[in-house]
């Protein structure tokens, strides 16, 4: 089974309308959506749910006041500043660690497990999605992300499909770390502007800490084409493959408006050869084919 | 004064408007970037650190001399960060939380705690504008620890912008909350309002104020306006696509370099918000 994941550091760079373009482009594989905080793939892929199942993650220390003699102690104990003089846990800042919960002398603690999101497979006219949404300021992204990416490679294998494409999350954080491992190779999208070089660098640092190859493609890159000939410098210099460029096309914005590909909204656009021409990189390069 | 700048999706313009404000008011204000996973504003500020700090969690180290292989500290663990196999306990650090529950519970005194590296803190200027950012050490998954090193550094007699970082979980909440306004910049497109969304329901769960930016206004529809009309959240600026604004960010140059004009903006833009702030406060 193979999975490219699509990074890129910082946000906005084009990885999910990347992501919706390979789908269009591409057969035989099972799309997922790690990016779980703030998921957008959905919005192109209008996804026909079929199953539905919510994610648990931690356990949220609750003060039985019955129970509680206010001696203090898990006021002590938390390193997290969770519980204030009241004898209230504070939802947001509650860590989940149960140190509260093991050590109250009184066992006034409960630690119901949270319900902290939904995640789902879905129909899509492009093939079979898994795809999350992780409650609101809720803790546990990796795990969610890790769950979303078993369930991609579970349903793959289930109905005999090669390949995963994976939309990941921004940052170089939990949510991406626990989008890498394991991982065939990285697609990282970046865009020639000095803070889309400084992520991409940091984002590459990390794929060779957790070993895994990484590619680069440049989004936008006529809005510096002296910027995206130094990225093309510097990746090479770096031996990590360098696979193209996709011009500045308002394109990409009138057809998410649309909630289509640009391969489905505009069948004139010249930017569809460049975005395929990315796509045939990954697929022929030893990153993808490595045994 | 503390405004934080969120936006739910990532490239809307945070680290923009956090900089081209800070630079506007010019004195008396402090910009710290808390997208410590990618932090950005410092290749447009281009301060000058004169402050740098290591900045470490906690972590457990096992004395096996002390140790009995009771396996309480690994009970009591809920991110399995301990394992005792037979008589060795081995330790997870990358999976650690730093509760400090097992030098607790161990009834050895076994378990001190030793240290991981989180990233760094550098504080600097910019001209008179003050500067804080921290950088997560790449492999290191946890950022909100580091986030919360930054945010020591506000100082309650100045204005404080902080930059946050994209999404809606735990690393956004640590920058935004216990702020006085939050500013979310936003795209007029699907993507960006679908996050603005829940960026939005992330701010009313910590009840604070907040109003929205719209970049690049110009592109896109129209339902960000009215997702904004229903909510009753104010408009505070609208910046239009401009191919200069896109090529001088390109190079690291911020808005009111190349056109000075929108510096009153800016300042205009802070004093909507001190508005507001001081409405919600009577």
């Amino acid at each position: 089974m193979k999975e490219l994941v699509i990074l890129s550091g910082k946000g906005g760079t084009g990885k999910t309308s990347l992501t919706a373009e390979f789908a269009a482009i591409s057969d035989n594989r099972v799309l997922c959506d790690a990016d779980v905080d703030a998921a957008d793939l959905h919005l192109l892929m209008n996804p026909d749910i079929k199953q539905r199942t919510d994610f648990k993650g931690g356990g949220l220390a609750v003060i039985n006041s019955d129970k509680c003699t206010e001696c203090g102690l898990c006021i002590d104990l938390c390193r997290f500043d969770a519980i204030k003089d009241d004898f209230e846990v504070n939802e947001v800042e509650c860590e989940g660690c149960g140190v509260c919960v093991d050590l109250c002398p009184e066992k006034a603690i409960d630690f119901p497990v949270k319900t902290c999101g939904e995640w789902y497979i879905s129909d899509t006219r492009f093939g079979p999605m898994v795809h999350a949404r992780l409650g609101i300021a809720e803790e546990n992204s990796g795990k969610l992300v890790a769950l979303v990416r078993q369930e991609s490679r579970k349903l793959a294998e289930a109905k005999n499909m090669d390949m995963i494409i994976t939309d990941g999350p921004p940052g170089v954080g939990c949510p991406v770390i626990a989008s890498i491992g394991g991982s065939t190779s990285l697609l990282i999208v970046t865009e020639p502007t000095v803070s889309g070089i400084h992520d991409m660098k940091r984002v590459i640092e990390l794929a060779g800490h957790f070993k895994v190859p990484a590619m680069v493609c440049v989004n936008k890159y006529d809005l510096n084409p002296k910027q995206t000939q130094a990225i093309e410098q510097m990746v090479r210099n770096m031996d990590v493959t360098f696979l193209g460029k996709i011009p500045f096309d308002p394109v990409f914005t009138k057809s998410m408006v649309q909630g289509k590909t640009i391969f489905e909204y505009d069948k004139e656009s010249s930017t569809r050869q460049f975005v395929k021409n990315i796509w045939d990189g990954i697929m022929a390069s030893p990153e993808m084919n490595q045994l | 004064m503390i405004i934080s700048i969120a936006s739910g999706k990532g490239g809307t313009g945070k680290t923009t408007v956090a900089t081209n404000m800070a630079v506007s008011l010019g004195s008396d204000v402090q910009l710290l970037d808390c997208d410590v996973e990618e932090p950005n504003a410092h290749l447009f500020m281009n301060p000058e650190i004169d402050k740098m700090e290591t900045a470490y969690t906690l972590i457990p180290e096992i004395d096996e001399d002390k140790c009995t292989f009771c396996k309480k500290c690994a009970e009591i663990c809920r991110f399995k960060a301990i394992a005792v196999v037979s008589k060795t306990v081995l330790t997870f650090p990358e999976l650690c939380h730093s509760c400090g529950g097992c030098v607790v519970v161990c009834p050895e005194n076994a378990v001190t705690e030793a240290k991981r590296e989180l990233g760094v803190v550098e504080q600097g200027s910019s001209g008179k504008v003050k500067f804080v950012h921290g950088r997560l050490r790449v492999g290191e998954a946890m950022s909100p620890p580091l986030i919360k090193k930054v945010r020591s550094h506000i100082r309650p007699d100045i204005i404080n912008i902080i930059d946050a970082p994209p999404g809606t979980s735990c690393p956004v909440i640590a920058a935004m909350k216990d702020t006085d306004f939050v500013l979310m910049v936003t795209e007029p497109t699907p993507f960006g309002l679908h996050d603005l969304t829940l960026g939005v329901e992330a701010v009313k769960l910590l009840n604070i104020p907040c109003g929205l930016v719209i970049n690049r206004s110009d592109i896109g529809n129209k339902d960000v306006w009215d997702y904004a009309e229903k909510e009753n959240l104010p408009i505070l600026l609208e910046i239009p696509f401009d191919r200069r604004i896109a090529e001088a960010y390109s190079r690291g140059k911020m808005i009111v370099d190349e056109m000075p004009e929108w510096k009153d903006k800016f300042i205009e833009l802070y004093n909507h918000i001190k508005n507001l702030v001081k409405r919600e406060k009577n």
